[in-house]
């Protein structure tokens, strides 16, 4: 016999993909704390600062990342925030009540992803086109519903628990991203939704064939997208006591960007969890550096874009010397 | 010696694992010489280098007696290789005349000159003695006619040594008769050929000499008409594994009991009324020609397609099955055909494509049990023997007949009452297609009910208990094994009816 499964259950290849971002993040980190000390990067406000601005960014990438594991892709986050953030604030302005202004956000989101995962899986729309549409649609009715204004949020409980509040000197939100992490990064790796997950972005006809409902799975992954983007709206309009409808503007682009950095294959079937949040802090450590070093705005765009091209090839020219290794 | 157009001398290649161990092979000007081995043993991996696919580690490659380098497919090209692989590489929605020339387009004043091209292909196809339009997408051809078209892409390349990887794996019988009638006239051009395959009586037919690779090394090499089946099957396994053919054994179990009964089950306009039972712990064959159904109505029992009317019932009870997963809570596998796009998420592990129908067996609570998983798993790679380096290495890097077992290996961790097998035994070795046969067969002594579905007829007769014949969507046929004699007749009720 050939020699069989050398040393059973040790031999794991060194997942590369998925490593690359966490020595990206370091690199870059180290990078801006020598370049940038004297502007205060390091200080400890200044990094919960980071953690604070990039909270809604993260918690959004943990949806991106089941979507784009199980090999679709969702556009609709950054409206879905908006839209839920001026559902908050009006329910909050009509109302009064803090349970059903976060209950409109949540739910709107959660809708907006159930109807992305009907148009995908029973209209078989591809998801690119039908979350562009979507998100237009959301957007356009944000603005039209409040006329382009703001809706302002006055309720200091509402404000303190969802965004502007902290525990000590640790910003809320961060307990927030934390919470939505454990729960996300438990159902990805040790439930059987997320095998099911991987499985259909791997290989869609082979889990129809193993007995795996891929369009329930696909509709749970747009819903999961969806609800965290509501959720994302709810924390916007927390953190700048408003809801608005140009809030996250170019979020899912964010997102997309995180998420790939972090490990996940835009073509489906592999994902990290965890990599997306570190992608998520890596691009907001970019962002405040970038304002930090007092670059115009446009200097800040060109050279986000050129970071993140940089750190994809790098991840990928890795593996692929490690694959031809 | 200079009738050798191909020698390789001491190849040696490793993953990690030595796969390939001094290699020595010479292949003669015009012959077509089978390179036969168990699953794993590294004759794709010994083509592949040869191929310029994967870079050889040690040794030596010489052409019509040049030492050459190859390392590229291109550069194997260029000294005139090319191999059709195990996987077929075509371009789907690509025209066959666009897929032949793939990347060396004929260009007229900066366009593509599809007539040109169009004709060259027809030129090419009609030399093999096919009738193709070159403008059909591949998508469109059955995988017979591709694999031809494959072929004819190699050929138009000015090809002279040609590699085919089991091309016969997927193949009807009338179009494995057509690829061995165009190996023939490529022969008589000068063109050598070195023939992967699992199947024995292929070998002897259409092979000039054979070399049996086991566990990276060449153990025998020889002229065909000085050997035989046995003493190739005996090098193939080794010396201390007894050679044992497939043969029919009487079953030990048999019932009256019925426990799938298919009921007038309508599935489009050709495949109407079929109507039959299967007992407690009874094989079933379905034979025919490809097209004629067989895989049409595992697939609707098994809730991958939908039915147009009938019932479906399962000890006596009303199966109502609108999807996979409806089926497997009732009890009801299938081991789809094509075990690369059916059968397997091919960039996951070992470990998760064994695990995935039956994942929910292993949460508690909503986790999963990780330690349970893993010796799951390592029972089932015991059990059917599968060859990897680790469980948790992507699949798509273990040989084709190991990821077959692997297949297998995932139905029954759920203990399926019923069991549909559709072509399983495609691209196994010898040694593991009996070990198949025996887990099916065990398998169904337990009382459950087996529905197999084979185109090597020595195979459904070595395992069936009673085959089904079925022509164009209409059983024609329903033989008890006693009453077949010789394979020639379950042949003719196949081809004739
Ligand atoms: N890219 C790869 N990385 C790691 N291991 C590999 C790779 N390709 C092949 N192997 C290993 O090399 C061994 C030989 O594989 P190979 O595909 O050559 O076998 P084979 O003789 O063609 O078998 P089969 O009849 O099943 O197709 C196997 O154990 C396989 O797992
Ligand atoms: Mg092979």
């Amino acid at each position: 016999m050939q020699s069989k499964l050398v040393n059973k259950k040790h031999a794991k290849p060194i997942p590369f993909d998925k490593l690359m971002v966490y020595i990206i993040f370091v690199i870059v980190f180290v990078f801006f704390s020598i370049l940038l000390e004297p502007k205060g990067f390091l200080n400890i406000t200044n990094l919960l600062n980071i953690l604070r601005q990039t909270a809604v960014i993260s918690i959004m990438a943990v949806g991106g990342t089941f979507v784009m594991a199980s090999g679709q892709i969702d556009l609709t986050v950054g409206a879905v925030a908006a839209m839920s953030s001026v559902f908050s604030a009006l329910v909050l302005q009509k109302n009064g009540s803090i349970i059903l202004s976060v209950l409109a956000g949540i739910c709107f989101g959660t809708f907006v992803g159930l109807i992305n995962g009907l148009l995908v899986t029973k209209l078989r729309l591809p998801a690119f086109l039908a979350t562009l549409g979507v998100m237009q649609l959301v957007r356009g009715s944000a603005m039209k519903i409040t006329d382009t204004s703001a809706i302002p949020i006055d309720n200091d409980t509402f404000t303190y628990i969802f965004g502007a509040g902290s525990v000590g000197s640790i910003p809320i939100l961060v307990f927030w991203t934390m919470l939505i992490y454990l729960i996300g990064a438990y159902i990805f790796y040790k439930s059987s939704f997320g095998r099911h997950v991987l499985a259909t972005g791997g290989n869609r006809l082979s889990a129809e064939y193993s007995g795996i409902k891929t369009e329930k799975v696909l509709i749970i992954s747009f819903i999961i997208s969806g609800l965290l983007a509501g959720l994302g709206g709810v924390l916007y309009a927390g953190r700048l006591s408003a809801g608005r409808f140009s809030y996250g503007d170019g979020d899912e682009m964010s997102v997309i960007a995180a998420v790939v950095l972090g490990g996940t294959a835009m073509s489906g079937g592999t994902g990290a969890i965890l990599g997306s949040l570190v992608g998520s802090l890596l691009m907001g450590i970019i962002n405040n550096a970038l304002i930090l070093a007092n670059l115009s705005s446009a200097e800040q765009m060109m050279i986000r874009g050129a970071i993140i091209v940089v750190s994809v090839a790098v991840s990928n020219l890795t593996q692929k010397i490690q694959k031809a290794a | 010696m200079d009738n050798y157009c191909l020698k390789l001398n001491k190849i040696s290649k490793s993953f990690g694992v030595k796969v390939l161990d001094d290699i020595d092979f010479a292949l003669r000007k015009g012959e077509i010489h089978a390179l036969v081995g168990g699953n794993g043993a590294g004759k794709s991996t010994l083509m592949k280098i040869m191929t310029g696919v994967y870079s050889k580690d040690s040794g030596t490659i010489e052409v019509n007696g040049h030492e050459v380098d190859i390392h590229n497919v291109e550069n194997a090209q260029n000294h005139g290789i090319a191999m059709i692989f195990q996987e077929l590489s075509l371009i789907q929605t690509m025209t066959i005349s666009e897929n032949i020339f793939l990347g060396r387009e004929i260009m007229k004043n900066g366009f593509r000159n599809t007539k040109k091209m169009n004709e060259e292909t027809s030129f090419i196809l009609n030399k093999m003695g096919l009738d193709l339009n070159p403008e059909i997408t591949v998508e469109h051809l059955s995988v017979g006619n591709q694999q031809m078209v494959e072929i004819a892409k190699a050929l138009s390349k000015n090809a002279k040594i040609l590699v085919l990887d089991e091309p016969t794996a997927s193949l009807t019988d009338n179009e494995t008769q057509k690829l061995f009638e165009i190996m023939h006239s490529l022969k008589t051009e000068g063109v050598s050929m070195i023939y992967i395959s699992h199947r024995m009586n292929e070998i002897f037919k259409i092979a000039d000499s054979v070399s049996v690779l086991r566990d990276g090394k060449l153990v025998f090499e020889s002229i065909i008409q000085e050997t035989s089946i046995e003493e190739i099957i005996l090098h193939m396994l080794g010396s201390t594994s007894d050679v044992n053919l497939l043969n029919w054994q009487e079953r030990s179990y048999s019932s009256d009991e019925v426990m799938l009964q298919v009921i007038d089950l309508s599935i489009n306009d050709q495949i109407t009324n079929i109507n039959f039972d299967v007992k407690k712990g009874e094989i079933l064959g379905l034979a025919g020609l490809m097209g004629s159904g067989r895989t049409e109505i595992v697939e609707t029992i098994f809730g991958i397609r939908k039915k147009l009317n009938g019932t479906v019932l399962l000890n006596g009870e009303n199966l109502e099955i609108n999807c996979s997963a409806d089926a497997v809570k009732a009890g009801i596998a299938l081991i789809p055909e094509d075990r690369r796009r059916q059968g397997l998420v091919l960039i996951h592990t070992l470990k998760d494509n064994i695990l995935l129908p039956n994942i929910k067996a292993y949460e508690h609570n909503g986790w999963i049990n990780e330690n349970q998983a893993v010796n799951a798993t390592q029972a089932k790679i015991d059990e059917f023997n599968i060859i990897a380096k680790s469980m948790f290495y992507p699949i798509n890097l273990l040989s084709g007949g190991n990821q077959q077992k692997a297949v297998i290996a995932k139905w029954m961790d759920i203990n399926p009452k019923v069991l549909m097998l559709d072509e399983p035994t495609a691209g196994i070795d010898i040694g593991a297609k009996e070990e198949i046969i025996n887990i099916v067969r065990n398998y169904a002594d337990q009382g459950n009910s087996v529905i197999f579905i084979s185109s090597e007829l020595s195979e459904l007769l070595a395992i069936c208990d009673r085959i089904l014949v079925l022509h164009d969507g209409v059983i024609s046929e329903n033989i008890l094994r006693k009453e077949i004699l010789k394979e020639e007749e379950l042949q003719y009720a196949i081809q004739v009816s």
